[in-house]
């Protein structure tokens, strides 16, 4: 519990130790571009993440929505055929139900359409079952051979079911995005470590002058963690910037009506990139504590 | 406070010297003399812990020198303060902030004020204590060295030629604070060339003087 706030001080600061260490302008420049490059990536991940995300939820919404049989028979054999097509759905592997609607349900289902005063008895509408599949679902080429044999009113609606393939690609995509992401900081963090590195290369006499005078190892670890984090943040922030800037100059998914639906973020999680510099400091407040102290300790 | 038992010092199969004894008690004037590449500077880092003994047995402040760990040693360092032959600023910072890194490293930066500026006057370096070091004089810097040296107040005043490029008259001023501060019960070790600053000094402490030479420290004669 006493680690956070003591992270809190390293970067907070403490200016004398900070002072103690020349700025260097090579490794400045270096951690700062590091992490702005990486944070506009990020932000594309993060978007791509996001857009994917949506399109798969809906995808799979649909999915979820059943198919559905429609018989259009004479009146007097509708009642024959849907039990006919009630007793075919049931026998077939991956269906789970069937269920027959209503004359209320279809009334419900048309209203917005014709209104609610609908003398649905009098109409010719068809007959409407709907199939909630199981595991796999079922061999739609199978049951369809059947109903034209067992039940010849019958067509089987089932528009939504060739998506399945590609809620799986989507969320595939999602674990793409996913390694991305950590491709991204773990880039990040070998950037920084090779900073810091060489940092502490350039600055070794004046490393061996506050150790003559009797500073530990923390307290010069203190001035490289302060200003590799502070670069971070800074270099994070202004990637992540001009990340979001270019996605909203990018074309709406309603004007330019692609395949994928606007890459780009919807409502709250526009405030999902605010997490990228936040997480790069975190990343480089680590990189830059463990590279100094363990070069320090192997030093003497 | 600091003592060097049967102590051998030997750089890459060159011994330097063996069997070495010192005692470094509180209160006790050292001045240590010899020929130049004698190792006297080599012996004041064994005694600050920056080398350690390829033989025989250091002990700063009751703890054997080879058992300490590396915050140990930056403890230890605290107490010991060290005038360098080559002086060690950050050439990046005023001399000033030099001067108080002793504090300001152990976290006792607000302590630096007063005295800062008692002691800047002191060694004749108010007016350059906003100079960076490089842009000093020889002399200027040495002085600079013992007011880092000596602003903690420290246990041990370890000195390496701090009056080498410094007029008698400075020199006289810079050996009245150590005398001074000897005289609250700090250990001093001055190395120095310098017979006079070792004559000017036995006129107000008793110091003793040990030579190092032919591998061996021995008690000087009674020519000084
Ligand atoms: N890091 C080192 N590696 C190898 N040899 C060294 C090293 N440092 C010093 N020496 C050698 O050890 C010997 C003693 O050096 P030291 O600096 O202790 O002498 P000194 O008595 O302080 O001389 P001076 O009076 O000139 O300051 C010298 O011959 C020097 O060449
Ligand atoms: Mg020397």
């Amino acid at each position: 519990m006493a680690r956070l706030p003591r992270a809190l001080t390293l970067i907070a600061g403490d200016p004398g130790a900070d002072r103690s260490v020349p700025p260097s302008g090579f490794t400045a420049w270096l951690t700062l571009g590091a992490a702005a490059a990486m944070a506009f990536l990020a932000v594309f991940v993060l978007a791509f993440s996001a857009a994917t995300g949506r399109l798969a939820d809906r995808w799979s919404e649909e999915l979820a929505r059943t198919s559905t049989l429609r018989i259009s028979a004479p009146a007097e054999e509708m009642a024959a055929q849907t039990a006919a097509a009630i007793r075919v759905l049931e026998q077939t592997p991956g269906i789970a139900a069937a269920h027959a609607l209503t004359d209320e349900e279809e009334e419900a289902l048309l209203a917005p359409w014709f209104g609610s005063d609908l003398p649905l008895a009098a109409l010719p509408v068809p007959q409407l079952i709907e199939i909630v599949e199981e595991g796999e679902g079922y061999d739609a080429a199978g049951l369809r051979a059947r109903l034209i044999a067992e039940v010849p009113g019958a067509v089987l609606d089932d528009h939504a079911r060739w998506r399945e393939p590609l809620v799986a690609a989507a969320s595939r995509l999602r674990l793409l995005a996913f390694v991305s992401a950590i491709l991204i900081g773990a880039a990040l963090v070998a950037m920084v470590t090779l900073a810091v590195q060489s940092s502490l290369a350039a600055n070794a006499q004046i490393i061996r002058v506050l150790r003559l005078v009797g500073a530990r190892d923390v307290y010069i670890a203190r001035a490289f963690v302060r200003r590799f984090t502070l670069r971070a943040l800074i270099g994070a922030a202004g990637g992540t910037a001009a990340g979001v800037a270019a996605l909203f100059i990018l074309p709406r998914s309603d004007v330019a009506g692609g395949f994928l639906t606007g890459l780009g973020f919807a409502g709250q999680s526009w405030l999902l990139p605010l997490a990228i510099p936040v997480v790069a400091a975190i990343a480089a407040f680590w990189a830059t504590r463990a590279a100094a102290l363990s070069r320090l300790r192997a030093e003497s | 406070m600091i003592e060097l038992k049967d102590v051998a010092y030997t750089y890459g199969g060159a011994e330097l010297f063996s069997g070495l004894g010192l005692t470094l008690a509180p209160g006790s004037f050292h001045f240590l003399t010899g020929p130049s590449g004698a190792g006297k500077t080599t012996l004041l880092k064994l005694c600050y812990g920056e080398l350690t003994a390829t033989s025989g047995e250091v002990t700063l402040f009751g703890e054997p020198r080879r058992g300490l760990s590396r915050d140990q040693l930056a403890m230890t360092r605290r107490r010991i303060g060290v005038v360098h032959q080559d002086c060690q600023f950050l050439d990046h910072l005023p001399l000033a902030e030099n001067i108080a890194l002793p504090l300001t490293v152990a976290g006792r930066g607000d302590e630096a004020e007063g005295n800062l500026k008692d002691l800047l006057a002191w060694v004749g370096l108010t007016k350059q204590a906003g100079q960076r070091p490089p842009e000093l004089s020889g002399g200027e810097r040495q002085r600079a060295a013992l007011a880092r040296a000596v602003i903690t107040s420290p246990d041990v005043i370890l000195a390496d030629e701090p009056t080498g490029n410094i007029d008698w008259e400075m020199s006289q001023r810079l050996l009245r604070l150590l005398v001074e501060l000897n005289r609250m019960g700090k250990a001093v070790l001055i190395a120095t060339h310098d017979l006079e600053l070792i004559r000017a000094a036995k006129a107000q402490v008793s110091a003793r003087v040990l030579r190092l030479t032919g591998r061996k420290l021995q008690m000087a004669g009674a020519e000084l």
